[in-house]
């Protein structure tokens, strides 16, 4: 049994108290008039120097845009916003308020999403080794149920985040807001889809859903344990296809409600597919890291360093299906340079310059040099140091999709964002952590438990 | 080191008492024996079918393309609909050789060189078409950037087609070294058990003197490894660049981010559903039951179950975005393939490619060999219709209205694509008289953990 060290579990709390502080501290500093973020961003601009050079652009990129005419603005929420105001002046600081107040919401939600990103990442491999019937696994079970747990509170958290959304305590969704709406025509025509009570209820079926296959299969894969025959085994095995067939339809849609819609003129058949590389990648990474710490502890006496290398190979293969997802829809983007499409690319590379290239270099560049000897990916600190690198990268990549949307160039990485990163760390430690807790490290009736065991490679 | 312990659920693969003796002798014998009547008449029939396709391809060349149905609108059709289906088919042949090998799937040894060879000579005719489909051909060299008298004048690097110059070739040398390697330890067997001098010189000649050390087979072993992991990038870049073909263009339809992984899928899916039509047969006539077995089939049947399901994924996500996006050329583009004059090959295809591999999901209906058989050919003809709606109907009526058409292919059309597929297995007929189809040395490597003769021996408790 894995008892929660207290030094761990102290640093979490601290985690999470540092976090709320953090988080706090950001959504106390958010302006609540035009005015006051105006003069913000002024103070702001002397701080900082050159951090925010493409501020002064902002003006001229609004100017171009005469509001509500062309179908997909550098911003679309500041085209949203355009739209419904008639001055331009006092439209424009109004935006820029409104980018400021989405400021703590968006690292809030940017935080809490790749979290329970890792989560789902995890409960989806978990669900591949179940059903293609991986023999050097098995062993790793308890440690992705662990990670698994989390879905509930995290899962908890990005609804309430949304139920928040709705009720118009933020503006990151800007199709949520009736005004903006009633001005835009484009938005008007995906209203059948994009509309607050049928966006609450799919996310409330996509949570139910993935919720529901990890307690089943949590319930099934303890009970074999205890099992004199197969049976729960086989049951799991058929829970495990089905949710990957059901897994395959929502995470697509998840992408396009949770994020995509954020930048709601913006549209890429591929985005589905590309977060899910996204969460994949993340979730083995921290199989790997947390199986790497218990280990450490003495606490997986049968994991091999030929486990661990499994798993750094798993995290090599999909850091490069990631890139060439990522490469595909930019490089397609780019190459047929369609306006309407365009332009997510454009404010990315123009506001984003740093984050954007740099994800490429975390994720992609990195982890392939890093990674690609035999011998390294067994040496644990290789792992754990690759899959620093890989988590950051992938968070940057979280942040990028969500922040050109909500704060446009108003973005840094500063207080609010590591303090909800910080919070969201402390809970899903605290949360894995003590799941571990509650039964044995190692499945004991799994018929493929014997072949992990003796796994060598 | 490989352990040895395999979890008593795992079913053998291979059944019948074999022992290595056996292995050798199974493999040889359509190799040392002689071809009976029916390969005559099967080889007969798709040489004629081959030598039609000649015709047709040097009456195009010599007459012009204007012999093919093609018209100002429409100028990719059959031609690009053929390439790109035979490109997908030869994708599960690397698939199975190296994405199967990186997942350490044993059941894809005695698939694999069958597999291998069935890439090999589908991009052999994918090859064909962006040559003869151009409008002078001779001139084909040019693709190539090669320094020359015209003040060097080279090729610009920013179309996809000539992207596809590169991936073909070097996805088809890469396949062909990959193969090779494979079949030395084989071809040195056949070269052993060879009792006719003249068998013997060639079989000598093309096993390039392998003598099985321990210093060489270690070093095939991680020169195999090595290429599948070179492999399996390169399967995947090939058919996403295939894929760009169409994907970077501007034609709604035509124009959508999924289109790489999506294309990748459904090679995968057309590709195995070819390996399941050629193995049930090759099974059958060459007597080979106890190594290619109903659970191989069953396997290859999951596997089209699931990239089916992906490629269904993805075609409801292009539905879906198309209404999303707004873009009313986007929505026309999909109204069109539903309900437009070619509303009959998009049935076909979603029926064939998103419903017919749901079947798979009953253990029953996947353990069928006779329905297998059926639903990979079914998968086939979907997946020719898929491209060809994918092409066409995107083509056939675009942003201009005044330029919209039909599109009708000429006999030569159909000519060439029918010679292909003469091609094609005459290639493959005559690998299967005088090729190891399967890969003894492979299979002997899984003999004592997933045969089944150790596996009882090892039940009844003798080592």
């Amino acid at each position: 049994m894995y008892t929660f060290s207290n030094r761990l579990k102290i640093g979490a709390i601290v985690l999470m108290a540092l976090g709320i502080l953090g988080m706090g501290v950001g959504f106390v500093s958010v302006p609540s008039t035009p005015e006051e973020a105006k003069a913000m961003v002024a103070a702001h601009d002397d701080g900082h120097g050159g951090g925010h050079a493409e501020e002064s652009e902002h003006p001229a990129t609004a100017g171009e845009h005469p509001a509500g005419e062309h179908p997909a603005g550098e911003h679309p929420a500041a085209d949203a916003e355009h739209a419904a105001a008639s001055d331009h002046g006092a439209s424009h600081d109004e935006h820029l308020m409104h980018q400021l107040q989405n400021r703590p919401w968006s690292a809030l939600y940017v935080a809490a999403f790749f979290f329970f990103m890792i989560s789902l990442g995890v409960l989806a491999f978990y669900a591949i080794q179940r059903a293609s019937q991986a023999g050097w696994s098995p062993l790793l079970f308890r440690v992705m149920e662990g990670i698994t747990a989390y879905l509930v509170p995290g899962g908890i958290v990005i609804f309430v985040i949304f139920v928040l959304s709705v009720m118009h305590f933020n503006h990151m969704f800007v199709w949520m807001d009736a005004e903006v709406v009633a001005e835009d025509a484009l938005i008007q025509g995906k209203s059948g889809y994009l509309n607050p009570t049928f966006f609450l209820i799919r996310a409330a079926v996509f949570l139910g859903g993935w919720i529901l296959y990890r307690e089943v299969s949590r319930r099934l894969s303890l009970a074999q344990d205890e099992a004199q025959d197969n049976k729960n085994f086989v049951k799991n095995f058929r829970w495990s296809a089905g949710f990957l067939v059901f897994y395959l339809v929502t995470e697509s849609m998840m992408s396009w409600d949770w994020i995509m819609s954020i930048d709601p003129h913006w549209f890429s058949t591929l985005f589905g597919w590309y977060v899910f590389a996204s969460m994949m990648v993340s979730g083995i990474t921290v199989i790997a890291m947390v199986t790497i710490y218990l280990k450490s502890k003495g606490y997986l006496p049968d994991v091999n360093d030929s486990h661990i290398h499994d798993l750094a190979k798993f995290m090599f293969g999909f850091s490069i299906f990631w890139t060439y997802l990522w490469f595909s829809q930019f490089m397609l983007i780019w190459y047929a340079n369609i306006p309407e499409e365009v332009t997510y690319f454009v404010t990315r590379i123009e506001d984003y310059k740093l984050p954007f290239f740099g994800m490429i270099v975390m994720n992609f560049v990195f982890p392939l040099l890093v990674l690609m000897n035999s011998d390294y990916k067994r040496v644990n600190w290789f792992v754990i140091m690759a899959g620093i690198v890989i988590l950051a990268g992938h968070y940057l990549d979280v942040y990028n999709m969500v922040m050109p949307g909500t704060v446009g160039d108003q973005w840094f990485i500063g207080i609010p964002e590591l303090g909800a990163l910080s919070f969201f760390a402390g809970a899903f430690i605290f949360w894995t952590f003590r799941t571990l807790t509650k039964v044995p490290l190692q499945p004991k009736r799994n018929p493929f438990i014997e072949e992990s065991r003796h796994f060598h490679y | 080191m490989a352990s040895h312990y395999e979890a008593p659920i795992r079913k053998p693969l291979v059944i019948g008492d074999k022992d290595y003796h056996d292995v050798s002798v199974d493999i040889a014998a359509p190799i040392e024996g002689r071809a009976n009547r029916q390969w005559w008449i099967v080889f007969s029939i798709a040489l004629a079918a081959l030598l039609w396709g000649i015709g047709a391809i040097i009456y195009t060349i010599s007459t012009g393309i204007g012999t093919w149905g093609l018209n100002k609108t429409v100028n990719w059709a059959w031609d690009i609909t053929n390439f790109v289906w035979w490109v997908g088919i030869g994708h599960a042949g690397t698939l199975i050789s190296a994405v199967l090998l990186l997942f350490r799937q044993k059941w894809r040894m005695a698939i694999n060189r069958s597999a291998e060879a069935m890439t090999i000579f589908s991009v052999i005719q994918a090859g064909l078409f962006p040559i003869i489909h151009m409008g002078r051909p001779w001139l084909a060299y040019w693709v190539v950037p090669i320094p020359n008298q015209f003040g060097s004048l080279w090729v610009n690097f920013n179309s996809p087609l000539l992207w596809d110059v590169f991936a073909i070739s070097t996805y088809l040398s890469v396949s062909l070294v990959f193969w090779w390697t494979g079949l030395l330890p084989d071809f040195a067997m056949i070269r052993d058990r060879a009792v006719k001098p003249f068998q013997k010189k060639i079989y000598s000649l093309v096993s390039f003197g392998w003598t099985g050390r321990a210093k060489d087979w270690q070093r095939f072993e991680e020169v195999s490894l090595v290429l599948a992991g070179l492999a399996t990038p390169l399967v995947l870049s090939v058919h996403t660049i295939v894929s760009f073909d169409f994907a970077t263009s501007v034609i709604p339809g035509w124009h959508t981010t999924i289109f790489p992984p999506y294309f990748v899928a459904g090679a995968i899916f057309s590709g195995f559903a070819m390996v399941q039509t050629l193995l049930i047969i090759m099974r059958k006539v060459c007597n080979l039951e106890a190594y290619i077995t109903v659970q191989h089939i069953e396997l290859m049947n999951i596997i089209i179950m699931v990239t089916g399901s992906i490629v269904g994924c993805a075609y409801i996500t292009e539905l879906f975005i198309a209404w999303y996006s707004g873009v009313e050329y986007e929505q026309y583009a999909f109204l069109n393939r539903a309900t437009g004059p070619y509303w009959w090959a998009y049935l076909l295809m979603m029926s064939c490619n998103v419903v017919s591999p749901q079947v798979m999901w009953f253990k029953k209906i996947r353990t069928s060999i006779v329905i297998s058989f059926v639903i990979s050919i079914v998968v086939n003809i979907g997946m020719w219709f898929e491209r060809f709606v994918i092409i066409v109907t995107s083509l056939h009526r675009d942003y201009l209205p005044s330029s919209w058409t039909m599109f009708s292919p000429t006999f030569v059309d159909i000519g060439i694509f029918i010679g292909t597929i003469g091609f094609f297995f005459v290639l493959f007929l005559l690998y299967a008289r005088t090729f190891p189809v399967i890969a003894q040395a492979e299979v002997k490597s899984i003999l004592k953990s997933s045969g089944s003769k150790y596996k009882t021996l090892r039940d009844a408790g003798k080592p």
